[in-house]
């Protein structure tokens, strides 16, 4: 890990242990010090420190693989830290690695982002899920439960049915069961019956509307007015802005720093997580780009998706990207017909097409085609082998009078392993037998070999190693320059940055920010998708006035 | 895949040496089946090793390989059928009330009977596509459903008295030695494997099978794919049907619930062999043959028919067994 260019702003006054690996203060609820760990030859976190103070909500914030996930994982006993780490829980040593399963009973209750709720159960059930699981207790009292779990709801103000079924409920309303539940769980495992503890929210808004996330923050600061502390991890400036009293940025595994909410900027942090000062952002001028239009989309309304218009051009590389559940990943899907869409149209050179009706027959019938990130899931069959799944799209190439010619199908899995660099280049060999990079090159060429209009990728390169990446770009760039238009949905902004000539950044299902030429750079692409749900309320807003 | 060997591409194209080790787990049920008969052989050989025997085991069981192979066409596609032993005393039956006791001609029976072995394909589809009930539980109902209607309709009787045609057609009539009824086994297994590896619907099938979420995105009609397969396999237990009528030359309302299991444990079982890893109706007719011929041996050897149903019930289990070694004891997805 190389240091970064640009200094590092220093952290205000009393964050982060004191130098020298002291004693943490005393006031500090959880406190965390050269912790480590490693992952084969890299390190994922390291040497960090982190102390949240008691009745505090301490924000969490990193790109993607800057560790914090790693770190979530530590506390909750999936991963073993390397050794040498500390961290001890109200003045207590917590033993290392943390045993499976002790964390909560130590006053460490998570609430994670799918947040962990069976759906079919009701919702007392998954309230005492945990309790009912691990307790020795032989019979239930439902009548004494459900009388708690009322008198816990009418205490945080919520009106939420126990009977009810957790599925009948809203998004909103199921985040807020499960962070009721972490807050009881927290209040189980103390004998004083306070809610003294850590309750960690890994990540618990993107999929929540606004209105949503405003009555989750209420939520919170009532649990930590009962006695918690809170960890709050999000990629979202704007709710840390809004809910923590501190925030730590991790970069590259290191602690990056620890800014004063109150008297911090929402740039101090983007520049934070970055790493280095951002030139601001001006308005673009817009690249007319020289080829012709060949794909249009036009009010395209689906999942999250709302009243999208699009214009493609021939060879063209788009790449969409925005934070977790703003729905730019959702697109590939509804052009392709994969998921309902609500409404919208798609012209191409084949035809105009009623989104409402498209399905990928049809879809591939007008030249689309769609490389899921699913690798063995939805794109490509992993008990089947190479030459199975690399000519699903073109079999009907190789009948001839007697039957599939498979002399003939081999040759192609193989020709196309050749060209695409799949390695070992072996047609019989299972799909799951491959690498991940090389079962991407397999299926990249499944559909490369069908010379797409438009390509569909979501994800295209999770998962795969640095070289098997950069021969995959290549494949793009041919299918480019050959005329096919290419869309790729990505959190990824060092790929997009590298491949696409455009790029659409989403919040909450809408286009917020196009970037084109100089402007597709990593880092502009980062900080464009930190700010990105700022910028849709802003507008949201300007849109109710006008 | 189908060939031992193979061309390695990428730069020097190289001869791969024949591949032992995949021979001996595509065909260790073929050897497994020869030992069983030197074994029994060996021990009984006047009474075993008779061509008497040898032709009734391959001429009798011929139904219990159709039923197999109908089995294997939903089964590919992910589907179970529990009612094709069911359809097939339905079929039986039909033949027997409409031919023996109506007077019907034989070839119209006949009809009736495939026509009832396409309606309940198209029922058992209905319910599991439209309503999304899991086809185990669906056919188990209609299954449960159609032997009421073949109790109702015989009255719960034996009925005989079916057109010599029929047995002529099947049973009687000889080729080589064996009855004719094994051939038309034969035949559809060579159908079926021409259907499985040669034509886009087979690969269609194979890959609904696998990985529905892949066939659909890779624009198969995955829910069409099912509902073929499942009228195929109602079509097949009718024809199944008429085969058991005519080796027997009468309908029962009870022996032919009996075939369920073995069907399904040959099933498994050649999904061992041949192909392994697979669903093949090279590798069903193996199995079928070796099923029968360790229950025919065990017979043969004085050994009570209680024995029948341990090794049917034994053969099912541990041949799902050998094929999740075969798949490294990844989890099943039979959805």
């Amino acid at each position: 890990m190389t240091p970064d260019l640009n200094p590092v702003r220093t952290a205000p006054a009393h964050a982060g242990a004191a130098p020298g690996g002291s004693v943490p203060p005393e006031s500090a609820a959880l406190a965390i010090h050269g912790l480590s760990k490693r992952f084969g030859g890299a390190l994922a976190l390291d040497a960090v420190d982190l102390d949240i103070a008691e009745g505090e909500v301490h924000g969490l914030l990193g790109q993607n693989g800057s560790g914090k996930s790693t770190l979530i994982k530590i506390l909750a006993g999936f991963h073993a830290p390397e050794p040498g780490a500390r961290v001890t829980l109200h003045g207590a040593d917590v033993p290392l690695p943390i045993p499976p399963g002790a964390a909560r009973r130590m006053g460490l209750a998570f609430v994670h982002q799918h947040l962990a709720m069976l759906p079919s159960l009701s919702v007392l059930e998954n309230l005492r899920l945990w309790r009912f699981s691990t307790e020795r207790r032989w019979r239930i009292d439902w009548r004494r439960e459900q009388a708690q779990a009322r008198e816990t709801f009418a205490r945080f103000g919520l009106d939420i049915d126990p009977r009810a079924r957790l599925a009948d409920l809203s998004q909103v309303e199921r985040a807020l069961v499960a962070i009721v539940r972490a807050f009881e769980d927290l209040r189980a495992g103390n004998a004083s019956g306070t809610a003294r503890g850590i309750l960690i929210l890994d990540e618990p808004t993107p999929f929540l509307p606004s209105a949503g996330v405003d009555q989750l923050f209420s939520l919170v600061r009532d649990v930590v007015r009962e006695g918690a502390s809170v960890i709050f991890v999000s990629h979202d400036v704007d709710e840390i802005m809004e809910i923590t009293d501190r925030a730590t940025v991790l970069r590259d595994g290191k602690v990056a720093g620890t800014l004063e909410t109150a008297q911090s900027s929402a740039d101090d942090f983007v520049e934070m997580i970055i790493g280095r000062k951002v030139e601001l952002f001006q308005a673009w001028p817009h690249d007319a780009a020289a080829e012709p239009v060949t794909v249009r989309v036009e009010g395209l309304s689906g999942g999250m998706v709302k009243d999208l218009s699009l214009d493609l051009h021939r060879g063209e590389i788009l790449g969409l990207t925005g934070l977790l559940g703003s729905g730019f990943d959702e697109l590939p899907y509804l052009l392709y017909g994969a998921r309902p869409v609500a409404a919208g149209r798609l012209d191409l050179p084949s035809g105009s097409f009623d989104l409402r009706r498209m399905a990928p027959p049809a879809a591939i019938a007008a030249g689309i085609a769609l490389l899921p990130s699913d690798r063995l899931f939805a794109a490509g069959v992993g008990s089947l082998s190479v030459a199975d799944n690399v000519t699903l799209p073109v079999l009907g190439e190789f009948l001839s009078g007697l039957g599939l010619d498979w002399g003939g199908i081999r040759g192609r899995a193989r020709d196309l392993g050749d060209r695409y660099d799949v390695r070992p280049n072996r047609a019989d060999l299972l799909l799951s037998a491959l690498s991940g990079g090389n079962q991407q090159k397999v299926l990249m060429a499944k559909w490369l070999q069908t010379d797409p209009v438009l390509l569909l990728l979501d994800e295209p390169t999770q998962g795969v190693d640095v070289g098997a990446r950069q021969r995959l770009f290549q494949a793009l760039g041919e299918a480019a320059q050959g005329g096919t238009t290419i869309v790729v949905a990505s959190t990824d902004a060092e790929q997009l940055a590298q491949i696409c000539d455009r790029v659409l950044v989403f919040a909450r299902g809408r286009i917020v920010q196009e970037l084109t030429g100089g402007q597709v750079t990593k880092e502009i692409i980062t900080e464009q998708c930190l700010r990105s749900i700022g910028v849709e309320a802003i507008r949201t807003k300007e849109a109710a006035r006008a | 895949m189908t060939d031992a060997t193979g061309v390695t591409g990428a730069g020097g194209r190289t001869r791969r040496k024949f591949d032992w080790l995949h021979f001996l787990e595509a065909y260790a049920l073929v050897a497994a089946l020869l030992v069983l008969m030197a074994v029994f052989g060996m021990l009984k050989p006047a009474a075993f090793l008779s061509w008497a025997n040898i032709s009734t085991m391959l001429g009798s069981q011929a139904v219990l390989v159709v039923l197999t192979l109908a089995l294997i066409i939903p089964l590919t596609a992910g589907d179970f059928d529990l009612s094709v032993a069911s359809m097939a005393t339905l079929s039986a039956m039909i033949l027997a009330v409409l031919n023996a006791e109506g007077g019907w001609p034989l070839w119209a029976a006949m009809l009736v009977a495939l026509g009832a072995g396409i309606v309940t394909g198209v029922v058992n589809a209905a319910f599991i596509l439209y309503f999304r009930i899991h086809s185990l539980i669906v056919t188990l109902g209609t299954g449960t459903f159609i032997q009421g209607v073949v109790f109702w309709i015989s009255g719960s009787m034996t009925i005989s008295g079916l057109s010599d045609g029929l047995t002529e057609y099947v049973i009687i009539t000889r080729l080589f030695g064996i009855p004719l009824a094994f051939y038309y086994a034969l035949g559809l297994c060579v159908l079926l494997w021409y259907v499985f590896e040669y034509t886009t619907p087979g690969r269609r099938l194979l890959f609904v099978g696998r990985g529905r979420e892949v066939a659909r995105l890779s624009g198969i009609r995955v829910e069409r794919v099912r509902f073929a397969a499942l009228i195929s396999s109602g079509f097949l237990s009718a024809a199944g049907g008429m085969l058991y009528a005519g080796t027997i030359g009468a309908a029962d309302p009870l022996s032919g619930q009996t075939f369920l299991l073995p069907a399904f444990a040959a099933a498994f079982l050649g999904a061992t062999a041949v192909y392994p890893g697979r669903f093949n109706p090279f590798g069903s007719l193996v199995a079928v043959y070796f099923l029968i011929v360790g229950i025919t041996g065990l017979t043969i050897l004085g050994i009570q028919t209680f024995v029948q149903n341990l090794f049917y019930g034994g053969a099912l289990v541990i041949a799902v067994a050998l094929s999740q070694l075969v798949r490294n004891r990844e989890q099943q997805d039979f959805s």
